[in-house]
């Protein structure tokens, strides 16, 4: 390992301050980034993580504090400006244009007055291919990529106007188990070509395997770090043990260290579920269902599972592999093409979305904003949006508010909605408590299908406790419960079986015991069942 | 209160000073104009009958437009579909008259009105619900085709051959929508106010109404949800047309009792920034209404009398609809830089 | 009456097609810029009436057809400058800001002529013409294509240039990626809401040009509201040719030779009223969209201001 201390860091943040309406997103951040290393950039969602580097691209300016490159003060005041100073983003969601292809993707910003370069540009992609060791042709378009491979040319655009630095921002969670080996490799290699590398995670483990020097934030702050002479030292224990103190040394008792739990626990042990009764006839089936192919969407094959009273089904995969055409079938939001689906015995494969809730069907969707509510209007509404013109809360097609008001006060009691009132545009809300307005309309006593797709994403550890207690309770209430989700540990924690998504076929499905993440990663990448 | 209030007067009031620039620019007297359109459209007693009778069609109008607007729908269309139904009443009244009592013959022709506004809506919501393709393009090409429809129509097959001018038969006064006591308005004032207050109800008091909001504002949230986006989608386009078609009806049996060609009021575009201004409100629009309907009025009088034409309420509208945009944006940045 | 396949009614036919089709051209070749970059250019019938008005104003007063035509494609640029200034930086609603643009262009045009020509109804002259040699006595072509002022071969040739933009140059790709994905251009460095302006710019260049054409050589005076909804089929044009100027060439062809079918028929002696054939092009327009709207293409982008940090 090549340490960088004594040298001027590649990177400094001094004081780095950030507030948005209503949030300090960073507070008073100093932080050295040194050639050569990877540094990992560890914190919950929320913590900041996400502003620090968008300063870093120039996307956002800073309110206070100012940031230096190898020594000398600079103002990075557009992301061009980042770009010029050779600092490479890999930004959280893709910002590639799909419509065009590999190599006019990242012949943009190129000088505005003239005509494409494709020859040097080819020879650029060249080198840098041969850096990274990947393979990527250039003329195909980018919307016909893979996640992964999308990320490749991302990282390629990273380091397209020379890389000093490299930032990655959660860089893993659109990668299977093998593509984050992969992608730790190349970092690896990188770093060892003196690019300095911030590499951002919320995964406790991935910063220990990846990361020479690790900087834990939370709430806006930094918490701590750990240099690279300390972190070559310890065990995957002691790392543990030492971030945790960092994260939460203010608090020993109640909701915090309960949190500590789960952030310790991530992946490392299933949680303790009673035997479900395996007898009775499942409350869902699928047999073949397949859906019709959309430009940009994947599409389902021949998909076929089915879920007992209680039981917690798990769909893993990498992003986009069908996970959304699986979750809006079951909904009955979207059409099948061919095969079958029952609930509770009765055949609903054309079934729309009010008839699959009288038999008990919810949908819990990943887009909270997109389409689970319409932002808006107010969170009384939002609470009614699957049920209008239905009794109580409709008389013959008038609208009784005073009834929709007061169920939504009763709700916000309930399930600790934050929101100044129940006539606040739902938008407003935080993530978490729109996630909480989300479970409440949709888990209720007379569901007995819930599928949740991606149940915490975005969410901070404190409401991603509060959203896996929720599914914990619903599957022990009786409920056939599907959770997706990307985040595999989330689904080694949850499910009793998991059901594994490639290419919109289910490559296999594997009895959640010791060992079954392997066997699941395998699967990940379109291997079929032994 | 007050911002609301401002952000509604504020609009109105720098509309009206830029629109005087242009009037002093072109070398007329703003003040001796905005003067003489209020004399004229609201203190004399004529002239306020009038604004009241122009005042029915451009509520019904209004409130077509609400009705769309707040379903996430551009109708743009207006023109056509109010040209075509009056056109269909203007044919059929005075030939119904001669078998059927009057108030069968404006129902029947009301409701044919409608029918018939609400058919030139179908292609629009056929190509939005199917393909995806913008209303506001389609309703455009539509009205266009519409007006010269209309003209077809009323030119060779509804010609009436006793008269020079290329026009309809007449309804005969007498027969035509009742008149309010002593006055000359006519009854159709009564048909847009019951109008408006029942688009206000249906949009804020039932499940129909909310359904059309969530759709208007998220599609995707109203697809989510169960609701079928498409069915309420030709249910808005035709609601909105039927609504603008009795407008149609209205000025036609209430005021004209004929249609002659190449009359085209063109009020669709008029009554956009009014229900802009009302923010989509049922009953904050007839305040707006009555308030254009002075201006026009008093405009009308004015062209002839000052040499100021008509197209000045056009620039008028536009000013409105700017300032209207500018006034909701600056006050957007405000909320925003209140919250930080 | 002779027969509608005359000579004389596809000359004619051909000639009108191409003076009504230039603007048409014009403007869809504008507003497919826009388009792509991701502004819905709804305000584009007023640039064009604008451009109209301005170029015969500048073309009568100075004597000279270019003068018109760059006044009207300045004049189309000034209200270009409101939609940017309002749509684009200050990211207000492009549609009800399009609305207000067209609208306010008929008041305004409206307006002025009636102070200025109402009484007088000049006219410009005859429409001087670069003929070209050989080809111009061809008949009935030759008439209709080769003996037009320079306006209509450069018009053509745009059609060329502004796809060899579209394909070969960064200009052409920041279009693009402006209207596809806005936040990858930004992070590529490149400022979105410039790219945008100077799109939308360029478009009401084209439109006012368009616009002052259709005055100048099309009608030979200024008309109140004479675009007659030109400018909204140039839209039709944009969204049907996806994003390939020569379908808005073929588009132009399409609809300008239906519009132009009023004066052939006159022509060829036949009397139909203006108003049926005044309903042909917008017909056409339905049935093309009917038929076609399933290829239609806009970009994701399409309407929606950009805001950095917003996905």
């Amino acid at each position: 390992m090549n340490s960088a201390a004594g040298q001027t860091p590649a990177v400094s943040l001094h004081s780095i301050t950030k507030r948005f309406p209503g949030v300090l997103a960073n507070n008073d951040i100093s932080l050295d980034i040194h050639a050569g290393e990877v540094h990992a950039l560890l914190g919950e969602n929320g913590a900041g993580k996400s502003t620090l580097i968008s300063i870093l691209a120039g996307m956002q300016q800073p309110d206070a504090g100012h940031i230096e490159i190898e020594g000398v003060r600079v103002k990075i005041h557009s992301p061009r400006e980042s770009l010029r100073l050779q600092i490479g983003t890999v930004f959280q969601h893709v910002v590639l244009v799909h419509s065009l292809t590999v190599i006019e993707n990242l012949m943009l910003g190129g000088a505005w007055w003239r005509i494409h370069d494709r020859k040097t540009a080819l020879a650029r992609l060249r080198d840098i291919s041969e850096l990274l060791g990947v393979k990527i042709e250039p003329d195909v378009p980018v919307g016909r990529l893979s996640l992964g491979q999308q990320q490749q040319v991302e990282i390629i655009r990273a380091l397209w106007h020379g890389g000093k630095v490299l930032v990655l921002d959660e860089p893993t969670s659109m990668l299977t188990p093998q593509g984050v080996d992969e992608l730790g490799a190349l970092m690896r290699r990188l770093a060892g070509q003196g690019v300095a590398i911030v590499f951002i995670t919320h995964k406790l483990r991935e910063a220990y395997a990846f990361g020479d020097r690790i900087s834990v934030l939370r709430q806006g702050k930094l918490v701590g770090d750990i240099l690279p002479e300390h972190l070559d030292d310890m065990d995957e224990e002691q790392a543990t043990n030492e971030i945790i103190q960092l994260m939460f040394k203010s608090a020993v008792h109640g909701a915090e260290s309960a949190e500590a739990e789960i952030f310790l626990r991530e992946g490392q042990e299933r949680h303790k579920r009673g035997v479900i009764n395996k007898s009775g006839p499942p409350v869902i089936s699928l047999e073949h269902v397949s859906t019709r192919a959309e430009p940009g969407e994947c599409a389902l094959h021949d998909i076929g599972f089915s879920v007992m009273p209680g039981e917690v089904f798990g769909i893993a995969g990498v992003d986009g592999n069908g996970q959304k055409h699986l979750a809006e079938v079951i909904a009955g939001q979207r059409p099948v093409l061919s095969g079958c689906i029952k609930v509770s015995g009765e055949l609903t494969t054309d079934a729309d979305v009010p008839a699959r809730r009288r038999l008990g069907v919810r949908y819990i969707t990943d887009e909270r904003l997109g389409e689970g509510t319409v932002g808006g209007h107010s969170v009384a509404t939002n609470l009614v949006l699957k049920g209008i013109g239905a009794p109580p809360f409709w008389r013959f097609f008038v609208t009784i508010w005073q009834r929709i008001f007061r169920h939504a006060r009763e709700i916000i009691v309930a399930h600790d909605v934050r929101t100044p009132s129940e006539h606040t545009p739902l938008a407003r809300l935080s993530g978490g408590n729109i996630q909480k307005v989300l479970l409440a309309r949709e888990i209720s006593i007379n569901a007995s299908v819930v599928v949740f797709n991606k149940p915490t994403y975005g969410l901070d550890i404190h409401n991603t406790r509060l959203a896996r207690d929720r599914i914990v309770k619903a599957a022990a209430s009786g409920i056939a419960t599907i959770v997706i989700s990307t985040e595999l540990d989330e689904l080694l924690e949850l499910s009793d079986r998991i059901g594994v998504i490639f290419n919109g076929e289910m490559s296999g499905i594997v009895e959640n015991r010791a060992g079954a993440e392997s066997e699941i990663g395998r699967l990940m990448t379109g291997a079929k069942a032994a | 209160m007050i911002f609301s209030t401002a952000r509604v007067l504020v609009p109105i009031i720098m509309a009206l000073v830029v629109g005087g620039l242009i009037l002093f620019a072109l070398g007329k007297d703003p003040f001796a104009y905005y003067e003489y359109v209020v004399q004229r459209g609201l203190l004399s007693w004529s002239g306020f009958q009038q604004t009241l009778i122009r005042s029915a069609p451009l509520l019904l109008i209004a409130s077509g437009l609400i009705v769309a607007f707040r379903a996430g729908i551009w109708n743009l269309g207006v023109d056509g579909q109010f040209l075509l139904a009056a056109v269909a009443s203007a044919a059929l009244a005075p030939v119904l008259i001669v078998a059927l009592p009057s108030w069968l013959t404006i129902i029947i022709c009301c409701g044919v009105s409608i029918a018939v506004a609400m058919a030139w809506s179908v292609v629009p919501a056929f190509l939005k619900t199917r393909y995806g393709l913008n209303e506001i393009i389609t309703t455009l090409m539509m009205t266009f085709l519409g007006i010269s429809f209309a003209n077809v129509l009323v030119k060779l097959p509804f010609n009436d051959p006793d008269n020079t001018v290329p026009q309809t038969m007449t309804l005969p006064v007498t027969d035509r929508l009742g008149r309010l006591f002593d006055t000359t308005i006519h009854s159709g004032i009564i048909i847009s106010l019951v109008a408006v207050f029942a688009v206000h109800f249906v949009m804020t008091r039932t499940a129909f109404g909310l359904k059309l909001q969530i759709v208007g504002s998220n599609p995707r949230a109203a697809k989510h949800a169960g609701l079928n986006v498409g069915r309420l989608t030709f249910a808005t386009f035709a609601i909105s047309a039927g609504l603008v078609g009795l407008g149609g009806a209205v000025e036609i049996l209430g005021v004209w009792g004929t249609m002659r060609a190449d009359w085209n009021p063109a009020y669709g575009l008029l009554v956009i920034p009014l229900v802009f201004l009302a923010r989509f409100h049922g009953i904050a629009v007839i305040g707006f209404t009555l308030l254009f309907a002075i201006l026009m009025i008093g405009g009308e009088s004015a062209s002839r009398r000052m040499g100021v034409p008509n197209f000045y309420v056009l620039v008028l509208v536009a000013l409105l609809l700017i300032f209207l945009a500018l006034v909701e944006y600056l006050d957007h940045l405000s909320h925003k830089r209140k919250k930080a | 009456m002779g027969g509608l396949l005359t000579e004389v009614f596809i000359a004619s036919l051909l000639f009108g097609a191409v003076t009504v089709g230039i603007p048409l051209l014009l403007a869809g070749l504008g507003e497919q810029i826009s388009e792509k970059s991701g502004v819905l250019n709804i305000g584009i019938e007023g640039m064009m009436l604008m451009g109209a008005y301005g170029g015969f104003v500048a073309a009568y007063y100075t004597e000279s057809f270019w003068f018109g035509f760059l006044a009207g494609g300045f004049l189309g640029m000034a209200v270009a400058f409101l939609m940017v200034l309002f749509c684009v930086l200050l990211s207000m609603n492009q549609i009800v800001i399009g609305i207000a643009l067209t609208i306010g262009a008929e008041g305004l045009t409206a307006l002025l002529h009636h102070f200025q020509f109402s009484r007088t109804y000049p006219r410009m002259p005859e429409v001087p013409t670069l003929d070209i040699p050989g080809l111009q006595n061809i008949p009935v072509i030759g008439p209709a294509f080769f003996e037009r002022h320079p306006l209509v071969y450069l018009s053509i040739l745009l059609v060329v240039f502004v796809a060899w933009i579209f394909r070969r140059t960064q200009i052409g790709l920041n279009l693009q990626a402006a209207g596809d994905k806005p936040a990858a251009l930004d992070a590529a460095g490149v400022n979105v809401k410039l790219t945008r302006a100077c799109a939308v710019l360029t478009t009401g260049f084209l439109a006012g040009i368009g616009g002052a054409f259709m005055a100048n050589v099309g009608a030979g005076l200024f008309v109140p509201h004479m675009t007659h909804g030109a400018g909204f089929i140039g839209i039709v044009l944009a969204m049907l040719a996806r994003g390939k100027p020569l379908w808005v060439l073929l588009g132009a062809a399409l609809f300008g030779s239906s519009l132009a079918l009023t004066t052939a028929l006159q022509v060829a002696g036949l009397n139909i009223p203006t108003d049926v054939v005044q309903m042909l092009p917008f017909a056409m327009v339905i049935v093309v969209l009917i038929l076609f709207a399933r290829h239609s293409y806009l970009p994701p982008a399409l309407g929606l201001p950009y805001h950095r940090g917003e996905r």
